[in-house]
């Protein structure tokens, strides 16, 4: 197979010019934890289209984990199977096992909302609801059952120094969330999320849309929250994906030859560090090194 | 010397005096009717005072007239459509916006616009026929209402439609991803967003529920100096007056009937300005100071 004579190929070069350099970690612990998500041959269809094939991973519990590779490989699809955000895409379809601790996800009984609870979603764009500061974080624990004033005014300050917002906010809470800056809305949305006390947090591209001083803002909040809630991240700034991440996936994209359509694989799965300095996979090298991608 | 004069203008020129035009040409025209109608409505409201929008009696041979009872048939009966209307029309928009599987959506937007094009004497003549006298509603407000309701609820359900497919699919996934159900994520984003446009959307059912002439004359019973809130009971409304009347009337009462048509026209401006400021108001409180 191919990957094997990749691996295979690649032990020559020890040290390509223009790799990224790792900033050095104290012994990255990557014991591994429990596993949160187990995932094996997963596909995901948009109606005829096979969008992702033969996805095997496991996501560990309070770590990071960071699905890099170029655009249409199939990582913000593959993280929007975790909270069956594809339900509500007409055409969509899952198949494949995902287990959420020994659940699967996409079981007749399982309640998507029940999953969305548990596995809450930071978006690309900063999306914060055209309401006040306060009525979106607590707009979550609303609808799921806290009515209490005194308890939702804690949730909302705690949630909001948890996303260290809120000595920025606290004094105009009953203001609109969209007068905050694109930095200041995104910690909003990832205080939203946490509000109702998720045990996953996905993040699609949460930075994209951002400047360079409020995404170090951001991958800071992710370190912190990792004790707390289990991250994973779509990226597509390999920097980002080397600086906060546990374990990184590699998605790529691959000419499916019965059908001529391009279909997401996962290239190669492993600790982070590994990934950035010493991948089994040729692609991987080529596309971390810059030379593709 | 460098040419920075490009292209010819001309053509831009020649655009914007035409827009110009035709916004002008709206203005002078709703000015006209305004300065026209109210001079030819000035006679009776010489005669009749403040009476003719308090009192309750018309009658062309006593030359007395007034317009109350025409005035609160016509508010009645567009209360009676809004509150038909206005749920129901909320409701189909909803499904084929967010709940229709695909296949549906399309043929079900065909027929309702299609409602939107039956002429008004239809509805009339259907709501004389089955409402009036297979269901036995007889000529009342109530017929009335009901057939101002299915004239309106495509238009209505048309411009919903369009308002609410304008809510970001971002903050509609926003909502989903915190464990909102399909109904708390539309209240949540879909109708606050949307709140303005539909208010425009029940205005412009109104307005046309309002004005609605031929099919309300058809089924309303013409009863004069009927005020109640028996919904059985038959009634008229001003335009229902104006086209019954307007054939045999002589100049005094062609002049009322005129103030007739401005007072609805003001009606319709003031409802309009209401409604306008209801929504900006609560806008700004659930949107939060920006």
């Amino acid at each position: 197979m191919a990957v094997t004579q990749a691996a295979n190929k690649r032990a020559g070069s020890p040290s390509a010019p223009g790799r990224i350099q790792l900033e050095r970690r104290s012994a990255p612990a990557l014991d591994e934890t429990e596993a949160v998500f187990d995932v094996e041959n997963a596909e995901v269809f948009y109606g005829h289209f096979r969008a992702v094939r033969d996805v095997n991973l496991k996501i560990y519990k309070n770590q990071i984990t960071a699905f890099i590779g170029p655009s249409g490989c199939g990582k913000t699809t593959m993280l929007r199977t975790f909270n069956r955000m594809h339900d509500v895409i007409p055409g969509a379809r899952v198949a494949g096992k995902i287990h959420f601790h020994d659940v699967d996800l996409y079981g007749p009984e399982v309640s998507a909302t029940e999953v969305r609870r548990r596995i809450g979603m930071v978006f690309q764009k900063p999306n914060p609801f055209p309401k006040s500061i306060y009525d979106n974080i607590s707009f979550g624990p609303r609808v799921n059952g806290v009515s209490n004033k005194a308890e939702l005014d804690t949730i909302v300050e705690k949630s909001l120094r948890s996303a260290a917002l809120w000595d920025e906010v606290k004094d105009r809470l009953r203001n609109s969330a969209l007068g905050l800056s694109g930095g200041q809305q995104q910690r909003l949305c990832i205080a939203r999320t946490i509000a109702v006390e998720p045990e996953v947090v996905l993040m699609d591209e949460p930075c994209s849309a951002l400047d360079p001083i409020a995404t170090a803002r951001i991958e800071e909040l992710m370190r912190e929250l990792k004790s707390r809630f289990t991250i994973v991240i779509v990226t597509h700034n390999m920097q980002q994906a080397a600086r906060v991440s546990d374990r990184t996936a590699f998605f790529t994209a691959e000419l499916d030859s019965k059908n001529d359509q391009r279909t997401g694989i996962l290239v190669e799965y492993d600790v982070t560090a590994k990934m950035f300095s010493n991948p089994s996979d040729e692609r991987t090298e080529n596309y971390i090194t810059g030379r593709f991608g | 010397m460098i040419d920075l004069r490009g292209k010819s203008a001309h053509a831009d020129r020649a655009f914007r005096w035409v827009a110009v035009g035709a916004a002008a040409l709206v203005l002078l025209v709703l000015g006209l009717i305004a300065v026209v109608m109210t001079d030819k409505a000035r006679p009776v409201l010489a005669e009749m005072g403040l009476d003719f929008f308090t009192s309750t009696r018309w009658s062309a041979p006593d030359v007395l007239y007034g317009a109350l009872p025409f005035i609160w048939g016509t508010l009645y009966t567009a209360a009676i459509a809004l509150a038909i209307a206005v749920p129901v029309s909320l409701g189909v928009a909803l499904f084929v916006t967010q709940i229709a599987p695909r296949w549906l959506k399309k043929p079900l937007v065909y027929m309702i616009d299609l409602v939107a094009v039956v002429p008004s004497v239809v509805f009339g003549l259907w709501g004389v026929l089955v409402l009036s006298q297979h269901f036995g509603l007889g000529r009342s407000f109530l017929t009335a209402g009901i057939i101002l309701a299915v004239m309106i609820t495509p238009i209505i359900t048309s411009l919903a439609r369009e308002v609410i497919e304008t809510t970001p699919a971002s903050e509609k996934e926003a909502a989903l991803a915190l464990g909102a159900t399909r109904w708390e994520m539309i209240g949540a984003t879909v109708l606050p967003h949307s709140k303005g446009g539909l208010v425009g959307a029940v205005m412009l059912g109104l307005g046309r529920a309002l004005g609605e002439t031929i099919a309300a004359a058809l089924v309303i019973g013409s009863a004069l100096g009927q005020i109640t809130t028996n919904p059985f009971a038959p009634g008229n409304s001003m335009p229902a007056v104006i086209a019954n009347e307007w054939g045999e009337a002589d100049d005094m009462h062609k002049s009322a009937l005129i103030a007739l048509a401005v007072t609805l026209f003001i009606i319709t401006i003031v409802v309009n300005l209401i409604a306008t400021s209801i929504v900006q108001r609560s806008m700004r409180r659930s949107r939060g100071k920006v």
